[in-house]
């Protein structure tokens, strides 16, 4: 008799602990510790405003606040995930041309000087090259093209007067690339010894060595940031940084800089930590010089369309975890990217590689190549290997319509400057999207006389549909719109797009509260809520 | 011999004046400068914000200028500043000149004090096995490239011991920084420290066979004093050549070592200073280099002297 009781007991005390466990409370965050990062390289400058590079933003944006922000825990940064940062409200005008911000009080630069709307109205000054404070670059600068004036109402309003609606504004004002700088500190000090209003303060920066934050005891979210402080250990080598996250000297490795290789590396000797394979909205593509022999005829560029074989550059490169898209980055992560079933209608996105490469031969033959009489040319590309990686599969797909190149690796130091001066046939290049959004993407990349539009490709009649996505309210139908400019990009081979680039960061169990984002990997790291459970 | 000393010490400034205008002229000749590198990192070039960069660092002045000012700084103890980061240039190098020092210095005693014992044993029992063995250590010491071996040495690190010696935090007593630059010397020293076995063990045989050899061991003088009294003696001439010029390159040969164990030396600052076209920084660490490496063949010219009596330096 006592063996049925024992039973009982112990069913019922399993059960007793499952529904204890259910019931409990999510663990308490706990307060201190450093969370420890490596770093990839030694950042440009710590100012935000004056790089194009998350190795500025990761370690310098818990230091700032923007007017907005993505939900920091919301994976997918859209319009929707949008929250109130310094700013506490906002509100359009009904001709939806004037942004308002009601501005938070009581909030203070780390220096201990006040937050105003002044500083608002500095910042998008500098930006916008009306300050007599400049920024030494200022790679954003055609963001705020729409921009025509910033105003401010007292000390806690400010608006943004634009020249046509730009429901977007938002979106690039939630960036991580758009935090508010103080009025009072200028631009040469926000590159060496940042202010911010935000979580974490500026300690120190040891070129080549580190990086420190430590916690902002006045931040204006009472309670945060849990953390004590942040630490960036400068760890240039990838394989030394793996292992000795690897080997628990740091909590985290760099965001989204694990490539897919070396995931398996890192699960294999830390099955414990946790990893997390997201698109960094980066994509690989050429620039195709359209003003010289031969792709300033439109049959060979269409030919070069035709002869890609985008699955082979994502199974090569990133055993077959990368995506295919346009400009947009593709759904489901991507919000603004063409569905599978249209882009397969774009010449060269289909899925018979064989077909449209005999497509292309033809053309080819038509204007007097072939197997005896090849087309010889130079495939430029940055002396980085995950530029020329991609160039060798380019070189082998050219090959088999006749195109015999030859790959020229360029220093990064001269890059830019050869691809201004149009120096080149092809190249082989990646372009990171800072938001995803068409007005960052369409715009920086492919307007008329944009800095980063490298191949010059100037399309007026597409452009008033830029501005006509842009202008769109109505969510559905501004996708559409992006859509068919999207798809109309493709055809004109603006800018042919080979693949979406994906890479995880990793982090030991005890790090609780990251979230990555899946579309952008600009925007989510303010830490201003994360903590260690040790 | 104050005729011999005037004489190489105006050679040395002969020297360093060639190497000063080498290295100016030849970062110049290199495409792009600071300007393009600061804005690689912006994915864009805005050509009169460039300009304007330009003119403020002083790199639209002409080159001769440039050259003056940089020479004129250093008469005066003036360095510059880093173009990256605004600060003396003094202030970003010399930090990072005793770490690499410390590296080098414990390399260069790993490599001794291996290399040359082993060298002696290698010579003494000629075509044994431990002979065969210590030529096969020293050719895979020869063949294996540093990084490589670095690398090998922090996985067996992880894997058997659960821990890295890399550098992460700044050491915090002089026995833990012997423990963290241990390794990373080891891993550098073990190349040299091949190299200078095989010379040894070569410079070593062809001593071991003179007839003063025979002498002293038919007088009765035990093995340990005919190898290393005699012997090593005579044949270490060309050893402290080689020794001299490993202790120079050393300092700048740390570059891979250096990104490896990520250690904050001078080796690996130089080289991202000249993928940064940091001229202040490339050029006065350059030069510091090329001044160490000039002292010492300077030291080991002397060091004959004092090792062979038959050499002595005249006017």
């Amino acid at each position: 008799m006592r063996r049925p009781f024992h039973a009982c007991v112990t069913i019922g005390g399993l059960l007793g602990a499952m529904l204890f466990i259910a019931a409990a409370p999510a663990a308490e965050p706990k307060h201190g510790g450093i969370l420890r990062m490596y770093h990839r390289e030694n950042p440009p400058s710590a100012s935000i405003h004056e790089e194009a590079t998350y190795s500025t933003v990761v370690p310098f944006m818990p230091i700032f606040n923007n007017l907005v922000m993505y939900d920091q825990h919301v994976a997918q940064n859209s319009l929707q995930s949008i929250v109130p940062d310094l700013a506490t409200s906002w509100a359009w005008s009904k001709e939806n041309t004037e942004l308002t911000f009601k501005l938070r009080q009581g909030v203070k630069w780390h220096d201990g000087k006040p937050f105003t709307s002044k500083d608002v109205k500095c910042t998008f000054d500098m930006l916008m090259g009306k300050s007599s404070a400049r920024f030494r670059k200022n790679p954003r600068r055609t963001w705020y093209d729409n921009v025509s004036d910033v105003t401010t109402n007292g000390d806690f309003e400010t608006a943004f007067h634009l020249k046509r609606p730009q429901p977007a504004l938002l979106a690039l004002l939630a960036s991580g690339y758009t935090p508010i700088y103080p009025c009072h500190v200028s631009p040469a000090d926000m590159r060496s010894r940042p202010i911010g209003t935000g979580p974490f303060k500026f300690v120190e920066w040891k070129q080549n060595e580190s990086i420190k934050l430590t916690r902002n005891p006045d931040y204006w979210k009472k309670g945060l940031p849990y953390l004590d402080g942040i630490e960036f250990t400068i760890i240039p080598n990838r394989s030394t940084a793996i292992l000795a996250f690897v080997a628990k000297r740091l909590d985290m490795t760099f965001p989204t800089e694990v490539t897919v290789p070396l995931l398996k590396d890192v699960m294999a000797q830390d099955p414990e930590a946790i990893c997390k394979l997201v698109p960094l909205n980066v994509s690989t593509n050429i620039i195709v010089n359209r003003d010289k022999p031969p792709f300033d005829n439109p049959d060979v560029r269409h030919a070069l369309a035709l002869t890609l074989d985008r699955k082979a550059f994502i199974d090569i490169l990133e055993e077959g975890k990368g995506d295919v898209g346009g400009s947009m980055l593709p759904p489901p992560e991507g919000v603004w990217g063409m569905p599978k079933e249209m882009l397969e209608t774009i010449p060269g996105y289909g899925p018979d590689v064989a077909k449209n490469r005999a497509e292309a031969r033809k053309i080819m033959e038509k204007l007097g190549y072939g197997p005896d009489k090849p087309l010889a040319i130079k495939v430029s590309t940055r002396n980085l290997a995950v530029y020329r990686d991609p160039g060798v599969i380019l070189i082998d797909q050219l090959k088999k319509i006749y195109i015999d190149a030859e790959l020229e690796p360029v220093e990064s130091g001269s890059w830019f400057a050869k691809v201004a001066r149009k120096d080149y046939v092809l190249g082989l290049n990646l372009t990171g999207n800072s938001v995803d959004d068409p007005d960052q993407g369409f715009y920086e990349n492919y307007a008329c006389g944009s800095e980063r539009n490298y191949t010059q490709y100037c399309n007026k009649e597409l452009e008033k549909k830029f501005d006509e996505q842009s202008t769109e309210t109505d969510l559905e139908k501004r996708k559409k719109l992006v859509w068919d400019i999207d798809k109309q990009l493709q055809e004109d081979v603006a800018r042919p797009i080979l693949f979406h680039i994906r890479q995880a960061t990793c982090w030991q169990p005890y790090v609780k509260n990251v979230t990555v984002m899946v579309n952008s990997s600009y925007n989510g790291y303010r830490y201003e809520d994360a903590w260690l459970d040790k | 011999m104050a005729g011999y000393l005037a004489r190489r010490f105006s050679l040395m400034i002969l020297t360093l004046f060639g190497i000063s205008v080498i290295v100016f002229v030849l970062l110049r000749l290199v495409p792009g400068n600071i300007a393009d590198i600061l804005f690689d990192s912006a994915g864009m070039i805005n050509p009169a914000d460039k300009k304007q960069i330009e003119q403020e660092l002083g790199l639209d002045r002409p080159i001769a200028v440039q050259y003056a000012a940089w020479i004129g700084g250093l008469f005066e103890g003036d360095l510059g500043y880093s173009y990256k980061t605004d600060r003396p240039a003094i202030e970003e190098i010399a930090p990072r000149i005793p770490v690499t020092a410390k590296l080098a210095a414990l390399a260069l005693a790993f490599s001794v004090l291996f290399g040359v014992p082993l060298g002696v044993i290698s010579a003494v029992r000629q075509n044994s096995a431990l002979d065969y063995l210590l030529r096969v250590v020293s050719l895979s010491g020869l063949s294996m490239p540093s990084f490589w071996l670095g690398l090998l040495v922090l996985m067996a690190f992880v894997s058997a011991f659960g821990t890295i010696p890399i550098y992460t935090d700044p050491p915090q007593s002089l026995w833990d920084e012997l423990l963290l630059l241990s390794v990373p010397a080891a891993a550098v020293g073990f190349r040299s420290s091949a190299l200078i076995m095989r010379l040894t063990r070569s410079a070593m045989l062809e001593v071991l066979r003179q007839d003063y050899i025979r002498t002293a061991r038919s007088k009765g003088a035990t093995e340990r004093s005919v190898n290393y009294h005699h012997a090593l003696r005579n044949a270490i001439l060309p050893l402290v050549t080689v020794i001299g010029i490993e202790a120079a390159f050393l300092i700048g040969g740390l570059i891979v070592t250096e990104t490896v164990f990520n250690i904050p030396g001078v080796a690996r600052f130089l080289i991202e200073s000249i993928a940064w076209r940091d001229y202040p920084i490339v050029q006065n660490l350059v030069m510091f280099i090329a001044v160490i490496v000039v002292v010492a063949n300077f030291i080991v010219d002397l060091l004959y002297a004092v090792l062979d009596p038959r050499i002595r330096y005249a006017r």
